[in-house]
């Protein structure tokens, strides 16, 4: 498919004054794409440049099309020097290249350049005419789609999901150049955006095609990074999970697809592929590295924790028979793939069957061992490697699929430490493949596991325990075996039936390490990887009982090396599953019993630790029903060699003169203070501060035990970089540092977004880096929701016994909240009230018009001083049109066809506002529909100053660029039609500073998935006026564009 | 343990007003933390001095990337780096742009310039507004003026485009460099002279006469802080009403038949009709001289409002004579003048 681009320049406004002399610009602009490059007409001595250029067209084929980025640069005509650039504009076109995306990129592109950030902006507009080729060999994959996003997009429907697909680039770094050591940073930089640009096209267009060879037409939770390796080249390496989707045409499948899953699933015919057993998952066509290519790097390959629920028991009775007849036959669907693996985190109701536990495999590798540094073959070796490591755990829990999978790196120096992980699990195999069992399994599968607790029955066998655990019946069906506690990589399945409310649960861990070389370095930090686990996971559990939880979802653990020390971050949302049993409490054992002090010493902490435990309790609002104490485990002792945590199924211990009887009874989790560190480790389970009152926080896409969201959301990214220094370091003050910087960070957002409240934080996710000697990155990205807690209230008060509630993303449920809380900005939230806003300043100066009248007789002039203030107001009503309560007037019937005026509004209309552009790392917007995916977002950007000081330090230096890079996306949404973005992630912030230099760089990458969205309240307008102009959301918004 | 680096970005802008205010006043980072910690933030919110420094600074940061913006408002809206809600951005302009009267009163009439800038220490601790934001003020009022400077058309409307807000006033009286820095003067509050301003645009200038200015017209290409100079050079024309002794006793005898009994001092009055009506006219005929134009409110008070003062005149007294002295005379130039005459003086009429 050839296929011919198409660019027109229409004009620039807030250009930088380049000739000092006359204090404007002589403004012209490059169009380049591939190898061919276009010029406008130079606009003479302006700072708002009108060039109404021609069409300038490239014609290319789609290989290229795929792989290039089209490149504008505007620069300043000077007749006796060389041009100066202004700045550039890269743009992605890929969403132009399948048929249900975008159709035209149109709109205010925000100049950047790498050393002066965004000067001024620039308005394009860009075609792609595809012509049909039916050239079967070819190089291309235009029209695969792309997601960022975990699940099935919202107006999508899953007809199969083929799997795990997996690619990886590598180039040499223009940093790491010679021709760097002459040329400008502005010039290396610019090389650097441009080669990842590349390189990220390349890397999608191979990925297009191994979908396409599954015979699917999407990739779903596609996530793609960058290693900056340094000497040994720049790696760009993608995973997803490739799929066959539909899209849903009519406005009644928009109807939640949850509300009667095996209904509608049965209804909706699959589409079976003519064949499936295509060798496609074969993915690395240099799989088989030699096995003498890989001896000559070196590798240490660490022995990984498993963890899971710790739990064993044979499968219940009467699911026996089907069970085995599932495994047998997803065997069969799984087995033909390489990596069973699913980078989804929320499955179709019914996909996911069991779930076994967090599976995770890490190596340490030199950088400099590569025998072949730009080639992709010893990489390749590596991730197979892992992902090997990985399915075999996976196996020895008894599951043949690994989902919620991810994979990430830590790079310092010559050391790369490679991570993976995911959740085993059993799934359905209806989704994989043909359906040919499907009618004989499917109702039986959904008699043997009960939608709400399903997945938490042990999918592994009683009798042959991958790991010594405690079982008991499920407090759910009653029928099957569940684990006393799970730990997944997942999102909360839709279905579980949880108790209370979930929240963000960390475990922060700092190791020191000797600085070393090569080898020693290598073998220092494998050594110390399995303890590090091995404390994390402590940390997990113990923080998990504290809260009375029994189950982690979200689980992310990220371990970063620097170069004398390791630093272990784990999030998780915590949550307590119905289905599970109820946690024991935390109990502790003094070693020196004879100590009278000592033990008053216990005994207080013991108390502490009972007090936090109910005080938990009552603030996640976990307050399970009663049960008859009727189930029976089958608790098998074990012998522990790790002497500190022991578990034990003492009853009540009689050291404590503890009341609360619902942890008392249970088993409790026995900690056994044996030296001060583990004092010490005890007091940090302690720090922790719950969030202040009418906050909430999960790192995970919906909060257990919320629901009722309103649409007003923020946003945000905090980064905050400490110095750890500590004149003599250890374990533990840097662990007490480390523990007080995450502390104070959640702390202080908790603070910036207190006019939320009540709100909850949502999919918190933290980054750590070691960019130097005891200098702490840490970069946090969530959003912020207002939930609306009377209805809350309400709805626990109506079912008072059902304190059980379903965690629910059922956007149907949503809708249902009034809006009315943001529909007027002014009256909810009045300027300061009369406080000081006056301050001796006449009647003109702080107050809104609605309070105007009041003035003496100077109000007339008041009256002529508002009209400006007025004219925004009127603007603001405009585009809060897009987010209020429609009246039944006939213009506002249609905000379909309104947003997309709004969109495509005329550029040269200079007066228009700027269309807001709603960014969250979630993959659905609260109160709103998405009716279209517009196409991937994936941008890269580099930022470096010479006068640090001069732009306020490294604060106001990273503050600008997030800024900065917040409204590049914004802008590339915004021209693509959109006017939100979903799944947004910033996946990686490079920040390196020189202050002797008064020098800083930094590198930030962000993806996410473009949409338009509509308001539920307007949806609901739309059936009432079937003629106007915007009947169906869903097919029309698709019709409406082209 | 120290952070070097704390930033936090929002998709959308956060504008904290308590911070803005802080910010506004010219008070230092340390300075604000101090403020906020006085406000009773850390009970209220049950945070610490660190969260609230971090905070603070991020708000600083924030609007000085913004000030640049905020010096030309319409860019304010089409910008793209900060998404702020546009009730937002109104917000901060409006509060950027905010004077403090007492500032305005003492710069009012000023030359715009360097040395007055220098002399803002002194208007400082005279009127107890910060010196920072003293500066920041001038340098509102400063950027106004030139802006208008050069267009076309009525002053206040185009502030009102360009600024959002109400300088006309300012641009009005540094454009005409009127006096108000006297003595006698110093009852009068920047509210006062403001509405002068705001009557004398209104009934003198070109556009307030209700038809569209004449494009061969010289005034027309003048910028509407001036006043129209035909106005200016039609006003020598009513001397007469006071040179002519007939015309003079035919106005007192006019005026004095009307308010006869309905005036409390209407002895007073009739002694001192010739007096007020020379000075009400004289000062019309004097503004054709930029040297007599700055004694205009000097005069007005001098030659009328003290004189009406110590007879003890009511302001509906002064309200009563001015309507009648004004409607004695049809003429359309008399009624124009005395129109933004009566209104000055009726305003500036207290104590």
């Amino acid at each position: 498919m050839p296929g011919k681009l198409k660019v027109k320049i229409v004009a620039g406004r807030h250009l930088p004054v380049m000739d000092r002399a006359s204090d404007l610009t002589d403004a012209f602009v490059e169009v380049k794409f591939g190898n061919t490059t276009f010029k406008t007409d130079v606009y003479p001595k302006s700072l708002n440049p009108q060039w109404n250029s021609e069409w300038f067209k490239f014609e290319v084929d789609d290989e290229e099309l795929q792989d290039e980025p089209l490149q504008i640069t505007v620069l300043d005509h000077d007749t006796y020097s060389a041009n100066d650039a202004i700045g550039k504009v890269y743009i992605d076109i890929d969403p132009l290249l399948y048929s249900e995306a975008a159709t035209v990129i149109s709109g205010w592109f925000p100049i950047y350049d790498t050393i002066h950030g965004i000067r001024g902006e620039i308005n394009v507009v860009v075609k792609v005419d595809l012509f049909n080729d039916l050239n079967r060999f070819r190089q291309s994959s235009c029209g695969v789609k792309f997601f960022c996003t975990t699940s099935i997009p919202k107006c999508y429907r899953a007809v199969i999901i083929h799997g795990f697909v997996e690619e990886l680039v590598v180039n040499e770094d223009p940093e790491y150049q010679w021709i760097d050591r002459i040329r400008t940073p502005r010039a290396s930089n610019e090389a650097r955006q441009r080669l990842i640009s590349l390189m990220s096209g390349e890397l999608q267009r191979k990925i297009g095609l191994k979908v396409l060879e599954m015979r699917g037409n999407a990739v779903v939770g596609y996530l793609q990074c960058f290693d900056l390796e340094g000497e040994s080249g720049l790696v760009v390496r993608a995973i997803g999970t490739a799929c066959t989707l539909d899209k849903l045409s009519n406005t009644s499948a928009f109807l939640p697809a949850c509300n009667s899953p095996s209904k509608e699933m049965k209804e909706s015919p699959l589409v079976h592929p003519p064949s499936h057993g295509c060798r496609s998952t074969h993915n690395s066509p240099i799989h088989t590295a030699t096995g003498s290519r890989l001896t000559q790097n070196f590798s240490v390959s660490v022995p990984t924790l498993i963890y899971t629920g710790m739990g064993s028991g044979s499968a219940g009775k009467e699911g026996g028979p089907f069970k085995t007849l599932l495994r047998q036959q997803t065997q069969s669907a799984l087995e033909q793939r390489e990596f069973p693996f699913f980078t989804l985190t929320t499955f179709p109701p019914g996909f996911l069957v069991h779930v076994g536990g967090v599976v995770s495999a890490r190596s340490v590798k030199l950088l400099d061992r590569i025998h072949n540094p730009d080639e992709p073959e010893t990489r390749d070796a590596w991730w197979a490697e892992i992902r090997q490591e990985i399915k075999s755990h996976a196996k020895a829990l008894g599951c043949h699929a690994v989902v919620g999978y991810s994979e990430s790196t830590s790079i310092c120096e010559e050391v790369c430490i490679l991570s993976a992980s995911g959740t085993a699990a059993v799934l359905n195999p209806r989704f994989l493949q043909d359906g040919t069992m499907e009618g004989c399994l499917e109702q039986r599968i959904e008699e043997a596991s009960p939608p709400g607790c399903g997945f938490c029955h042990i999918p592994y066998d009683e009798l042959n325990m991958p790991f010594p655990a405690h079982l008991t019946y499920c407090y759910n069906c009653r029928k099957q075996k569940v684990p006393d506690v799970l730990f997944t990589t997942i999102d909360l399945p839709v279905e579980a039936i949880v108790v209370g409310k979930g929240c963000l649960i960390q475990a922060r861990l700092c190791r020191l390490k000797k600085k070393a070389q090569a080898e020693a370095n290598a073998t220092s930090i494998s050594n110390l990887l399995p303890f590090m686990e091995y404390e994390v996971h402590t940390q997990l559990m113990n923080k998990l009982k504290l809260r009375g939880m029994n189950a982690l979802f979200g689980l992310r653990i990220q371990i970063t090396v620097g170069e004398n020390m390791l630093m272990g971050l784990a999030s998780a949302t915590g949550v307590y599953l119905a289905a599970l049993p109820t946690p024991g409490g935390i109990q502790i054992a003094g070693k020196t019993p004879n100590d009278a002090t000592y033990d008053q010493h216990i005994s207080h902490m013991q108390k502490k630790i009972n007090d936090t435990i109910a005080k938990n309790k009552e603030l996640y609002e976990i307050n399970p029903p009663e049960l008859p104490e009727e189930i029976i485990g089958s608790p098998i002792p074990e012998p522990r060699q790790r002497s500190r945590l022991l578990r034990s199924q003492s009853e009540s211990s009689d050291e404590v003169t503890e009341l609360d009887l619902s942890h008392g009874k249970k088993d409790a989790f026995v900690l056994e203070i044996d030296d001060t560190d583990a004092m010490e480790d005890v007091h940090s389970l302690l720090t922790d501060v719950p969030p202040p009152s009418g906050f909430y926080s999960c790192n995970t896409e919906i909060m257990p035990g919320i629901n009722n969201w309103t649409p007003e959301i923020q946003m945000f990214t905090a980064v905050r970089v400490s110095r750890l220094s500590t004149i003599n370091p250890t374990n533990q003050t840097l662990n007490k540092n480390f523990n007080d910087l995450c502390e104070n960070l959640l702390k202080s957002l908790y603070f910036k977004l207190r006019s939320m409240v009540p709100c909850c934080l949502c999919h918190v996710n933290f980054t750590v880096a070691l960019p130097e000697d005891e200098l702490v990155q840490i970069a946090v990205t969530a959003v912020a929701i207002t939930y609306d807690k009377n209805q809350a209230l309400q709805a626990n008060k109506a079912p008072t016994e059902k304190s059980q509630q379903r965690a629910s993303t059922d956007n149907e449920e949503q809708l249902q909240f009034p809006l009315e809380l943001c529909s007027d900005p002014l009256s909810s939230q009045p300027f300061s009230p009369a406080k000081e806003v006056l301050e001796g300043a006449s009647s003109h100066t702080g107050i809104p018009a609605a309070q105007r009248a009041t003035s003496v007789d100077y109000s007339s002039f008041a009256d002529r001083c508002n009209s400006w203030i007025e004219l925004i107001k009127l603007k603001a009503q405009t585009i809060r049109r897009g987010s209020i309560k429609t009246t039944t007037s006939l213009e506002k019937a249609s905000p379909l066809a309104e947003g997309y005026l709004r969109h495509r509004s005329v550029p040269s209309c200079t007066n228009s506002t700027v269309s807001v552009v709603k960014m969250t790392p979630l993959s659905f917007l609260p109160g709103a529909k998405i009716t279209k995916y517009l196409g991937i977002i994936n941008m890269f950007f580099i930022r470096e100053t010479t006068s640090l000081r001069e732009e306020g330090g490294v604060s106001g230096f990273l503050h600008a660029f997030i800024a900065e890079v917040f409204a590049m996306v914004r802008a590339h949404v915004a021209a693509l039609g959109g006017n939100a973005v979903v799944s947004y992630i910033m996946k990686q912030c490079v920040f390196m500073e020189n202050p002797n230099k008064n020098q800083a760089q930094c590198l930030i990458n962000v993806s996410g998935d473009a949409v338009i969205f509509v308001r539920e309240s307007e949806l609901e307008m739309l059936p009432v006026q079937p003629s106007t102009a915007a009947p169906q959301p869903t097919s029309s918004a698709g019709d409406v564009t082209t | 343990m120290s952070s070097d680096l704390d930033v936090f970005v929002g998709n959308t802008t956060l504008i904290d007003e308590e911070v803005y205010r802080l910010w506004l006043d010219g008070h230092s980072v340390a300075e604000a933390v101090a403020r906020r910690l006085r406000g009773g933030v850390l009970e209220r919110e049950g945070t610490s001095v660190a969260v609230l420094q971090s905070d603070t600074r991020d708000h600083y940061r924030t609007f000085q990337m913004l000030e640049r913006l905020l010096h030309a408002p319409p860019r304010l809206l089409q910008q793209l780096l900060f998404q702020i809600p546009p009730e937002r951005q109104a917000l901060l302009v409006q509060r950027y742009y905010a004077f403090d009267e007492a500032l305005a009163r003492e710069l009012l009439g000023k030359k715009l310039s360097k040395g007055t800038k220098k002399e803002l220490d002194e208007v400082s601790a005279r009127t107890g507004v910060g010196i920072r934001s003293c500066r920041r003020q001038f340098d509102n009022f400063k950027r106004v003026f030139k802006a208008v400077e050069e267009l076309r058309g009525p002053l206040a409307e185009n502030i009102q485009q360009l600024f959002l807000l109400d300088y006309a006033a300012i641009v009005f009286f540094a454009n005409s460099r009127f006096e108000t820095g006297k003595r006698r003067l110093q009852f009068l509050s920047f509210a006062d002279f403001a509405a002068c301003a705001q009557s004398m645009m209104g009934h003198w200038s070109q556009g307030a006469l209700g038809e569209p200015p004449d494009p061969r017209a010289p005034e027309a290409a003048e910028p509407d802080g001036d006043l129209p100079k035909s106005f200016l050079q039609d006003l020598k024309e009513l001397k007469v009403l006071v040179a002519d002794k007939d015309l003079l006793d035919q106005h007192k005898s006019l005026v004095c038949s009307a308010l006869r009994g309905k005036i409390s001092v209407y002895n007073e009055l009739e002694a001192n009709f010739k007096a007020l009506s020379r000075a009400l006219v004289n000062v019309g005929g004097k503004l054709t001289h930029a040297r007599d134009v700055r004694d205009f409110f000097v005069d007005l008070v001098e030659k009328v409002i003290e004189p009406c003062r110590s007879d003890k005149w009511s302001p509906g007294d002064l309200r009563l004579f001015l309507t009648h002295y004004t409607a004695a005379r049809h003429q359309a130039l008399w009624e124009r003048y005395m129109a933004a005459i009566t209104a000055c003086l009726l305003r500036m009429y207290h104590d």
